[in-house]
């Protein structure tokens, strides 16, 4: 893309951005995002499509069993992702769901979620849970469906195409105050775990809740999380996914890019607006504007990684 | 519907409706004199309650957002508590029992059964 282009499609991202439409496509060059308007991009698709190939979907917060104002319909929203996930003209090769698949840990609820994840094209699902599939008194209703990856320990990684793919959890023990804990068990499993690896190897690491520190009174952070950051550093290429938080916050430190999802659910407040991160109610008309899915291309393998976030508007 | 029927229903409506209006509020499923703490803006309400042993607490949540109760010790758990939905637990012992919601960590309060 000419220089002349991407600036025009920077403005128009922009200008995208402040009035919250249509989605944004975030070219990750030199550890610095770079914005373009999604609008503009649909309509060179040819052009987008030789900036990389798309290795994985990230949806995440699709809360199945949620029904009240903030919206009535997550079955509706989590289908229209699906449809829109299945319209890709070319498939990824893997999903990754970043966790709170159900409201209330209920059965009936990961029922309903499994059978919706069925109508993927993709079939290769991997999982983390949020806080809100655990709650069942014995905690045992992810584990017995998505368990087996992890020998019901919640954490595992995988290889794909060349990449590396460490899944964390980070809600089943909280520090006083609210913030996530992976625990010295799990540390010291992922230390072992990233050793095996080169450094030129792209590093993908999710987990629920946000791997650094966004709002601490909120609980939105990981409090030893700095210790899983020492032995990711001397990698080039590090992308952390989280969900959690309803909302698209990012930021870039060395060669780790921080980036959490939109919900396919409902949006979340800002942090600290409000009591707490209770859902938020917009107008009908604006909901699906907030909602939405995250693709990950590698753009120049093996340094490169770029995430396209989606709405559903 | 055959008289046969309808009788035996009648008494048993007749035996709900006296039940219902001795109970007081029978969706709770706790004694009517039992204390509430209600859970509203993230926050338990009161955070700290003193109750003789014997006493049933009868937790409420009043949020958008779903919310649990779960004592420090493991000594109850309520599960995700939606929006209107309630959990009661009868403490049989004296001493001080901290509880947390699961969900949202930073909201704690406590028990005090003399």
């Amino acid at each position: 893309m000419p220089d002349d282009k991407l600036l025009q499609s920077r403005r128009n991202a922009l200008k995208c951005m402040a009035y919250g439409g249509a989605g944004t496509l975030f070219v990750l060059a030199g550890g610095v995002f770079t914005p373009v308007d999604l609008a503009t991009a649909a309509d060179e698709k040819p052009g987008i499509a030789r900036l990389g190939r798309p290795l994985f979907v990230q949806i995440s917060d699709t809360h199945i069993g949620f029904n009240k104002e903030a919206n009535p319909d997550v079955n509706g929203t989590l289908t229209q992702t699906i449809d829109i996930v299945n319209a890709m003209a070319v498939q990824p090769a893997l999903i990754i769901h970043t966790g709170d698949i159900t409201h209330l840990s209920r059965p009936a609820e990961f029922d309903q979620a499994q059978q919706m994840f069925s109508r993927l094209r993709t079939t290769e699902l991997h999982t983390v849970p949020g806080e809100h599939d655990t709650q069942d008194p014995t905690v045992t209703e992810y584990f017995n469906r998505f368990g087996r990856a992890s020998d019901n320990k919640g954490y595992y990684s995988f290889d794909h195409a060349g990449v590396h793919f460490v899944a964390l959890i980070n809600v089943l023990q909280f520090k006083p105050g609210g913030l996530g804990t992976l625990g010295d068990e799990q540390l010291a499993w992922v230390v072992a775990d990233l050793k095996a690896r080169t450094s030129s190897t792209p590093i993908v690491v999710f987990a629920h809740m946000p791997l650094w520190t966004i709002y601490e009174p909120w609980g939105w952070g990981t409090g030893d999380a700095d210790q899983l950051m020492q032995p990711l550093r001397r990698f080039g290429s590090v992308t952390v996914l989280n969900g959690h938080i309803h909302q698209i916050v990012q930021k870039v430190e060395g060669n780790v890019t921080f980036h959490t999802a939109r919900s396919t659910a409902y949006p979340q407040p800002l942090a600290g607006e409000g009591a707490g991160p209770a859902p938020l109610k917009v107008p009908a008309d604006q909901l699906r504007g907030m909602l939405g899915v995250t693709s990950v291309s590698v753009v120049k393998h093996p340094s490169s990684m770029m995430m396209t976030d989606t709405t559903l508007a | 519907m055959n008289s046969g029927t309808y009788r035996p229903l009648l008494t048993i409506a007749v035996a709900a409706l006296i039940w219902l209006l001795a109970a007081g509020n029978p969706a709770s499923g706790a004694p009517p004199d039992s204390p509430q703490i209600l859970i509203k803006d993230f926050m338990f309400a009161p955070d700290s309650l003193t109750i003789k042993a014997g006493t049933t607490v009868t937790w409420a949540n009043k949020d958008d957002e779903p919310h649990s109760v779960v004592s420090d010790t493991g000594l109850f758990r309520s599960g995700a508590r939606d929006t209107d939905e309630t959990f009661s637990f009868k403490f049989d012992k004296p001493g001080t029992y901290h509880f947390t919601c699961s969900i949202h960590p930073k909201m704690v309060g406590t028990i005090i059964v003399d």
